[in-house]
């Protein structure tokens, strides 16, 4: 039997960095609405204008849920943002880490 | 062919209103949309609730559907009269696009009639939907890197007709994922006749570990200590996900202290730290000569460790 090909994907993490036109392709909308999304704060993107916009993994992922939210939940934007903090937040709180420092062990 | 009862879908009689509808609706997609909810079969009761709207949403469609009235049940064999939709006339949003719906939709409706309801339907063009999964891991697998075959359920055209098919991928684990972090496979989603195929994504979870859990990419074990070790300090060894490593105890520990292990987490640009918790054991008191001990302890050392704890 032939080896089934093996699939390497695009890790979408903080070190992932698209422009306007990827992040627009990657979340299947217009630019005005990844527009809008940079305007109410949703996803910040590095670069001065429009053309040269870079964003990273984690702004990927946020305009992923915030356009599903829109479509699905017909809820407009600002309710879609305030959906996606509050699921994040949740997150956190499911995760229940403490966030405290702790003193660096000696190794040996 | 299975019957599909929409108005139990939406938990809905038969006799409500386009408002109540409406409103059930909106309660349920809210509850099981995929990117609300944890339930594994979420994505699966949100297409099915979405499914159920897209019908009972449009007057027209709703009242074909309602010939069948109390004649069939959810789930019982059903195949369509001849001439049963004659009369009717749909107009939905229409055009190609939608993908995911039931048999049972396509064979009354077709597929050319399902609008935008729905978590990956409704696309305006002939690209195909992006697929979403979930996957579990181990987290040796983020520490070296693996590959692993994903078994995964995709609805894919046949004939006209949408079936669930199991397909097994192949997928590079990346070094260094974390929990939450997704797996772009482009050209891997769904495909609408000869157009572009949609992506896939892979949001990777880590399956419980018996003795570390992950907080990013920081690594938590629970490590128990004599009280010896703590009071007095040693060198003990423990596991990280590269192997032992020797760690000194600091003299003067409690229970509860954290100490931390640089960079001996999941790998990363910045590597995270092993975070190693310690939890003081006590030695059982179960001879005579232990118990004599204890005593001694409590004669030489009194202390009192619930000094802070008043009354309020």
């Amino acid at each position: 039997m032939p080896e089934s090909p093996v699939f390497t994907g695009i890790l979408i993490d903080e070190e992932l960095s698209v422009s306007f036109s990827e992040l627009c392709r990657f979340c299947d909308v217009n630019a005005d609405l990844v527009v809008d999304m940079v305007r109410e704060g949703v996803i910040e993107p590095a670069g001065g204008e429009p053309d040269s916009w870079r964003f990273q993994g984690v702004a990927v992922r946020r305009a992923q849920v915030v356009v599903r939210l829109i479509r699905d939940l017909d809820i407009n934007l600002p309710g879609a943002a305030l959906a996606l903090e509050l699921l994040e937040e949740l997150e956190a709180v499911r995760r229940g880490f403490p966030n405290r420092e702790a003193p660096r062990g000696e190794r040996l | 062919m299975e019957f599909k009862d929409y108005y139990q879908t939406l938990g809905v009689e038969r006799s409500a209103t386009q408002d109540d509808i409406k409103r059930a609706y909106r309660k349920l997609a809210r509850k099981y949309h995929p990117d609300v909810s944890k339930a594994p079969d979420a994505e699966a009761r949100f297409k099915e609730v979405g499914e159920a709207y897209e019908v009972l949403k449009d007057p027209e469609k709703r009242a074909a559907y309602d010939q069948f009235g109390n004649r069939w049940r959810e789930g019982q064999e059903f195949r369509p009269p001849p001439d049963w939709d004659a009369g009717f006339e749909f107009s939905g949003p229409g055009g190609a696009g939608a993908t995911g719906f039931s048999d049972f939709f396509e064979s009354l409706f077709g597929r050319g009639r399902a609008g935008g309801a729905g978590f990956g339907t409704g696309s305006a063009h002939m690209r195909g939907d992006d697929h979403h999964a979930r996957i579990l891991i181990d987290l040796e697998d983020s520490y070296r890197g693996a590959t692993r075959s994903i078994s995964l359920q995709s609805p894919e055209v046949d004939g006209g007709r949408v079936r669930t098919r199991e397909r097994t991928l192949n997928v590079k684990i990346p070094r260094g994922i974390v929990a939450g972090q997704r797996i772009r496979l482009p050209g891997q989603g769904a495909a609408i006749g000869s157009g572009e195929r949609g992506d896939l994504y892979l949001e990777a979870d880590f399956r419980p570990h018996p003795l570390f859990r992950a907080d990013k990419r920081d690594i938590h074990l629970e490590l128990p200590v004599t009280p010896w070790e703590a009071a007095l300090g040693d060198t003990v060894t423990v596991p990280t996900l590269g192997g032992n490593v020797d760690l000194r105890i600091p003299a003067g520990s409690q229970s509860g202290r954290r100490l931390r292990l640089k960079g001996r987490g999941l790998p990363g640009r910045t590597p995270g730290d092993q975070y190693v918790n310690l939890s003081i054991v006590t030695p059982k008191a179960d001879t005579e000569a232990a118990r004599d001990l204890y005593r001694k302890m409590a004669e030489e050392m009194p202390m009192n460790p619930r000094a802070n704890l008043r009354s309020p």
